[in-house]
């Protein structure tokens, strides 16, 4: 980049001299602002001596990059071991269309992480998580140097912590499959990140037992039993969910990891009334990725496709194999290594011995 | 929990269950605080609340205040209607209590404003 002086004193500011502007010059204090950039490409070490491109236009607002800075998960009061940071928060965010009034919901809240984007956008906020521990901020603490998690540590902190407590509505405890919103409830969108069942359990309350039943005596200090929730099962209900609780034209934004190599768009979760509207990857490893999915909502649901939502990738299992695979790869490759070095350090012995 | 919340909320998911709202509320401690006035927001979300229900819920924990027994016509260009609306949906918040199920009485805590809508595993 070449800064404004240079700029001025160079030849390139004449050749603008077409342009139909007759005012003097106001540097510090500019109606208009126009800009001018040459791009040279990314290899700052050996540029071109002549730019790829230029671009010259009016600066009509900036960009946000440096809430990545402002809400930096490093100096943020409450975080969990799954929380988003900022910049794919914002993004998800964007990718929503979060504008100010909105009501937004994330039904796997954890620590609240895209809430806050949501929230800076002028969305406000509600989100469920069926983890008692978290939601109270007395799950084990995140950051490395920390033994205890400090009173008070919530989700409404953060929102306080960065002046958005305005845009804080609740959040509730709730397993995502029993839901407890009305059935009329309208979001104008939905944006989460759900369990994969990687570093955190995909379970749902629920038992494989007949007529089953708790005592009176035992009620108030029961913890319900979890049974599996099915990775296919939990994104079906996300899109039915979506189906009914979006208005029209409102957006559902989800991550969806998959296997790589087995990877296609006919694998991804559809509704008959939701429409996939933009799907990107973000490469995890070499055989996993997730990709960034938004959906619209097109039209209402009926009786009929209310629950029909339809997955067919099988991840999890895949993703379980690709990882043993790896570490069975990688302890042959370090077995080698080892053997190696046993059988040239054997050697070094027997040349000092020569 | 607020009001507002309070409003979209029903037990409907429970086995046996039919119709499960609204909730009853048991408040033990409620706090008010403060929150910006935003009419456009306040507008958008009072096609989404049953008037009844909010109404009953309020007078339920002795907040009525001057809340309007209904929507006012027009009321996205009534400032004083969409404020008391405001106050009682956003500014209003149960710490501690209890959310009881109509049908079943079944007991959901409030702690620290948070419900806790777990059910367990045999209530599914
Ligand atoms: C990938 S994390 C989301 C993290 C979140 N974005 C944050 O900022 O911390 C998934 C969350 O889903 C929750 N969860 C898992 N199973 C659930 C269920 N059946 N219903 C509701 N929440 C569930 C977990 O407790 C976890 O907090």
């Amino acid at each position: 980049m070449r800064f404004l002086e240079v700029f001025f004193m160079d030849d390139t500011f004449q050749t603008f001299s077409y342009l139909p502007f007759k005012g003097t010059v106001n540097l510090n204090n500019p109606d208009t602002h126009l800009l001018y950039l040459e791009y040279y490409g990314i290899d700052s070490n050996d540029p071109p001596s002549e730019p790829y491109y230029v671009f010259f236009g009016r600066w009509i607002t900036s960009g946000f990059r440096q809430l990545i800075r402002e809400l930096s998960l490093k100096t943020r009061k409450f975080i969990g071991n799954t929380s988003m940071d900022p910049q794919l928060s914002l993004l998800m965010a964007n990718q929503a269309q979060v504008k100010l009034g909105d009501l937004v919901l994330d039904p796997f809240v954890g620590s609240g992480s895209l809430l806050v984007a949501v929230a800076y956008f002028g969305g406000y906020v509600v989100g469920s998580d069926i983890d008692y521990l978290m939601l109270h901020g007395k799950s084990r603490p995140s950051r490395i140097k920390q033994k205890k998690r400090e009173e008070n540590e919530s989700i409404k902190a953060n929102m306080e912590q960065y002046s958005l407590q305005d845009k804080y509505i609740d959040v509730l405890i709730n397993d995502f499959a029993t839901s407890f919103w009305r059935d009329d409830i309208k979001f104008d969108s939905i944006i989460t990140d759900p369990p994969y069942g990687i570093r955190e359990a995909t379970e749902k309350v629920g038992i494989h037992k007949e007529n089953y039943s708790i005592s009176e005596k035992h009620l108030s200090t029961h913890i319900p039993a979890k049974i599996q929730y099915e990775f296919s099962e939990l994104y079906q209900d996300l899109l039915a969910f979506s189906a009914k609780h979006l208005r029209i034209g409102g957006r559902l934004v989800c991550w969806f990891p998959v296997f790589r190599e087995d990877y296609s768009e006919e694998g991804l979760p559809t509704h008959e009334c939701v429409k996939l509207v933009s799907n990107s990857e973000q490469v995890l490893s070499k055989y996993t990725s997730r990709r960034l999915l938004t959906y619209e909502k097109i039209c209402e649901p009926n009786e009929e496709n209310l629950n029909s939502a339809n997955t067919i990738a099988n991840f999890r299992n895949k993703y379980y194999k690709a990882r043993d695979e790896n570490r069975r790869e990688r302890r042959v490759k370090e077995a080698n290594i080892r053997e190696k070095n046993r059988l040239e350090a054997l050697q070094r012995q027997t040349k000092l011995s020569n | 929990m607020k009001l507002i919340t309070h409003n979209m909320l029903t037990s409907k998911c429970m086995k046996g269950v039919t119709v499960g709202y609204p909730l009853k509320i048991q408040a033990v401690d409620v706090k008010t605080t403060e929150v910006d006035f935003n009419p456009e927001f306040i507008s958008r979300l009072i096609p989404k609340v049953d008037w009844n229900v909010l109404c009953s819920a309020a007078e339920s924990i002795g907040y009525l205040e001057d809340l309007p027994k209904e929507v006012t016509e027009n009321y996205e260009n009534n400032v004083d209607f969409l404020k008391k609306a405001h106050r009682v949906l956003l500014e209003i918040d149960i710490i501690n209590g209890e959310l009881i199920c109509p049908e079943t009485g079944r007991k959901f805590p409030i702690n620290n404003g948070i419900p806790n809508m777990l059910l367990n595993e045999d209530e599914v």
